[in-house]
């Protein structure tokens, strides 16, 4: 039963990390109704910024802020320059520029950091020893990054649901002109969109880099687990996203272990089945709200 | 509508999926390359031969002035720790040519990255050959890469030499391949020293393996297979797989202390290494720990797993190693040793001088130097090139350990054939060698 729990929790752990860029993905996909495959790269870009703050001697926790802060204004910057003109394109257009945008984070940290993997430093005040409760050993650094995830979906939750901006922000996207005739300036919130959605990839790549390692590429797997998990828990719920990202971590998890002819070869098969078997059934996903046609 | 827009979403899953396990593959314009015609060095090498010490003779890649080569090498990628050995290689080169070169020759290095993907490492071969027309591959590096490579670079008869894999494959048939020929230790080889290990030192081992799910990972896997022999099953008591696509190898690891072993063998590439030191620390798995020597960086390996979960996770850990490790007190007074750091010094500022990655970049680009290019003198010819790496005879290259010499012979593709046993020291940061060095030729075919 421990050794149960135990790969629950490491499940929960590589979970946890999908679910924080799959928070990324719905809150562009609930702004602007496109996915951001460049996503993970500028949460990549921005865990390198902050990693050359740590390294000039900023201490944890200012670069971990600073760094949400400046991809805050890199994803309005990118919103600006790249989406905003591109308004009124068919939506395969945006797509293919935030591919752009993929490749370029990817090109210009491999150029400035080289694919040497840097060491990324779990924060200050984490504890490095496990605990060990009933022969089950709790990792701090894992319970680290649920807290912050927890507490990041309850903040979006409830800027969405109880804020006039959140709420503005949802009507933008669903209703463009609607909301423009109310007076919501919809191009605002949509860039405030990408601003948010890039502060969460952020967190999500300065949370996950101690884990996986940092190097350029070290966001693109776990972007295919995170659409895996915002398609899982529905494209325009943020709640969805992480809980799809606790399914796909788990799935991967004990799949590999209890299903003989899966083993450890086909985890990322599986994470692909699910998705399948999710959008036959319920194609808006697990807690998506059904689609409304886009005016 | 609705439906046809979440196809389409999934459509685009699946794209950026794909896209990604290539690492943007794009690799598909130079099918139309022209079928190969008769290397332009052919007639050169029948003069060569006819007269072959007087007359300058050279192929594709190779003039008065110039030897120029190339590699491949994982610059990005999951397996970018390996990167530096290209660095440091073409920083060596730098240096002999700043010497004067080769038999006045300036040698010309070019490298590729191919992110360890075996398709951007075809692409690699194929532009060094075809477009950059370069006179032999060098140390294209990875297991599942060279084997992409091999059979193409094997019918255009371009050396493919001392590439960075231990897979043993690449000395047990050159009769099939012989264009190819490997470097390091052999990776069978290194499963069958810890088999003996464990034999004497922990016979009651129970082993739990991790491995790298392709030809690397399956190389070391059976030559641990082959020297227990009959009695793997029971010593062998779980194995797990990863692929290079793994996000953390944290519930692979799970499964493995499950098992209720007590031996850990990790044959994995530095990130996973370090991931699986790490997390079985975190989880309270305390195994005596064998650690493939593809892995056995300090900076890239041991020091990261040490800074997350301790000096615990790395204190009863051992690998096995071949090259001097600069930390070790014992060669600091060493003629090689200093000439290694003042090497890295003036010509590779930026690499870490204790990273043995390095150490292996400055020594097979040196075993080329001494042991091929010296010797081609001015018969620059393909056929030239391999007949002198198949002809090395005790050839020591100083930073490799004390004793170990390096032969090949027409029938003997394995340069390196000895390696020592080491266990790390947190406390002082290095690996502590212990035991003899261990000749491994004699394992070969056992």
């Amino acid at each position: 039963m421990t050794d149960f729990i135990q790969l629950v929790l490491a499940g929960a752990a590589d979970g946890a990390i999908y679910g924080l860029l799959a928070l990324a993905l719905v809150l562009i996909y609930r702004s602007t109704h496109i996915v951001n495959f460049g996503q993970g790269e500028m949460a990549m870009f921005a865990t390198y910024l902050s990693w050359s703050l740590l390294d000039a001697g900023v201490p944890f926790w200012g670069a971990f802020f600073a760094a949400i802060v400046i991809a805050f204004f890199i994803g309005i910057i990118i919103h600006r320059v790249l989406i905003h003109p591109l308004e009124g394109s068919p939506e395969l257009t945006i797509v293919i520029v935030t591919l752009g945008i993929y490749l370029f984070f990817n090109s210009i940290a491999l150029w400035i950091y080289s694919g040497v993997p840097k060491v990324y430093p779990i924060p200050a005040g984490v504890p490095r020893q496990s605990w060990e409760v009933g022969g089950v050993f709790i990792v701090p650094y894992h319970v680290t990054i649920f807290a912050i995830l927890f507490g990041l979906m309850m903040l979006l939750f409830a800027f969405f649901r109880f804020t006039k901006v959140g709420l503005a922000m949802r009507a933008a996207a669903a209703q463009p002109l609607s909301s423009t005739l109310v007076g919501i300036s919809v191009p605002m919130m949509m860039m405030l969109g990408w601003g948010i959605a890039a502060a969460a990839g952020a967190t999500a790549g300065m949370l996950s880099a101690p884990i996986v390692v940092l190097e350029p590429n070290f966001m693109a797997t776990i972007l295919i687990f995170s659409f895996a998990s915002a398609v899982l828990g529905g494209l325009d719920s943020p709640v969805g996203a992480v809980l799809g990202g606790f399914i796909v971590g788990e799935v991967s998890a004990l799949g590999g272990r209890y299903i003989e002819f899966i083993g450890n070869d086909l985890q990322i098969v599986l994470a692909f089945a699910l998705i399948v078997l999710v959008l036959l059934f319920r194609p808006a996903g697990l807690l998506g709200r059904p689609q409304v046609v886009r005016v | 509508m609705k439906r046809s827009k979440f196809t389409f979403l999934l459509l685009l899953v699946v794209a950026i999926a794909s896209l990604a396990l290539v690492a943007c593959g794009g690799d598909d314009e130079e099918e139309e390359t022209p079928a190969p015609t008769q290397p332009a060095g052919q007639t050169a090498t029948a003069t060569a031969e006819a007269s072959p010490t007087t007359v300058k003779a050279y192929d594709e890649g190779a003039s008065d002035t110039e030897i120029k080569i190339g590699g491949c090498y994982p610059f990005s990628g999951p397996a970018a720790a390996y990167g530096t050995i290209g660095k440091s290689a073409e920083a060596y080169f730098k240096m002999v040519n700043e010497q004067g070169g080769v038999n006045g020759r300036k040698i010309t290095f070019i490298t590729y990255d191919d992110q360890y993907s075996p398709d951007k490492a075809v692409q690699c071969a194929r532009t060094l050959v075809e477009q950059d027309k370069v006179l032999f591959v060098f140390n294209t590096l990875g297991t599942p890469s060279n084997t992409a490579i091999w059979d193409y670079l094997n019918q255009k008869k371009v050396p493919h030499l001392f590439v960075a894999t231990g897979a043993t494959k690449w000395g047990e048939d050159p009769e099939s391949h012989p264009w190819t020929m490997g470097w390091q230790p052999y990776y069978q080889a290194e499963s069958a020293i810890y088999v003996e290990y464990l034999t004497k030192e922990k016979p009651n081992a129970k082993v739990a393996i991790l491995y790298q799910n392709d030809d690397y990972g399956k190389d070391y896997l059976e030559g641990f297979k082959k020297a227990l022999g009959a009695k793997y099953s029971q010593v062998v008591v779980k194995e797990a797989t990863y692929a290079t696509t793994d996000a953390s190898v944290a519930p692979q690891v799970a499964q493995l202390k499950e098992s209720g072993a007590d031996t850990f063998y990790i044959i994995a590439t530095p990130k996973f290494a370090t991931q699986a030191l790490v997390a079985a620390a975190q989880i309270g798995w305390k195994p005596f720990i064998l650690l493939n020597s593809v892995s056995s960086s300090i900076p890239a390996v041991m020091k990261p797993a040490m800074d997350q979960a301790g000096a615990e996770a790395v204190s009863n850990v051992i690998t096995t190693i071949y090259t001097k490790d600069p930390a070790d007190p014992e060669w600091a007074n060493d003629p090689g040793m200093k000439e290694y750091l003042d090497f890295m010094k003036k010509y590779y500022p930026d690499g870490n001088p204790n990273d043995g990655f390095n150490v292996y970049g400055y020594s097979v680009a040196k075993t080329l130097v001494e042991g091929v290019l010296k010797r081609a003198g001015d018969n620059l010819t393909r056929e030239n090139i391999m007949k002198m790496a198949t002809s090395i005879k005790d050839l020591r290259i100083d930073m490799l350990l004390p004793g170990i010499l390096i032969n090949t012979a027409p029938d003997d593709y394995y340069p390196i054939e000895a390696e020592q046993l080491a266990k790390f020291d947190p406390a002082a940061g290095r690996w502590v060698r212990f035991g003899e060095v261990i000749d491994v030729s004699k394992k070969r075919g056992g």
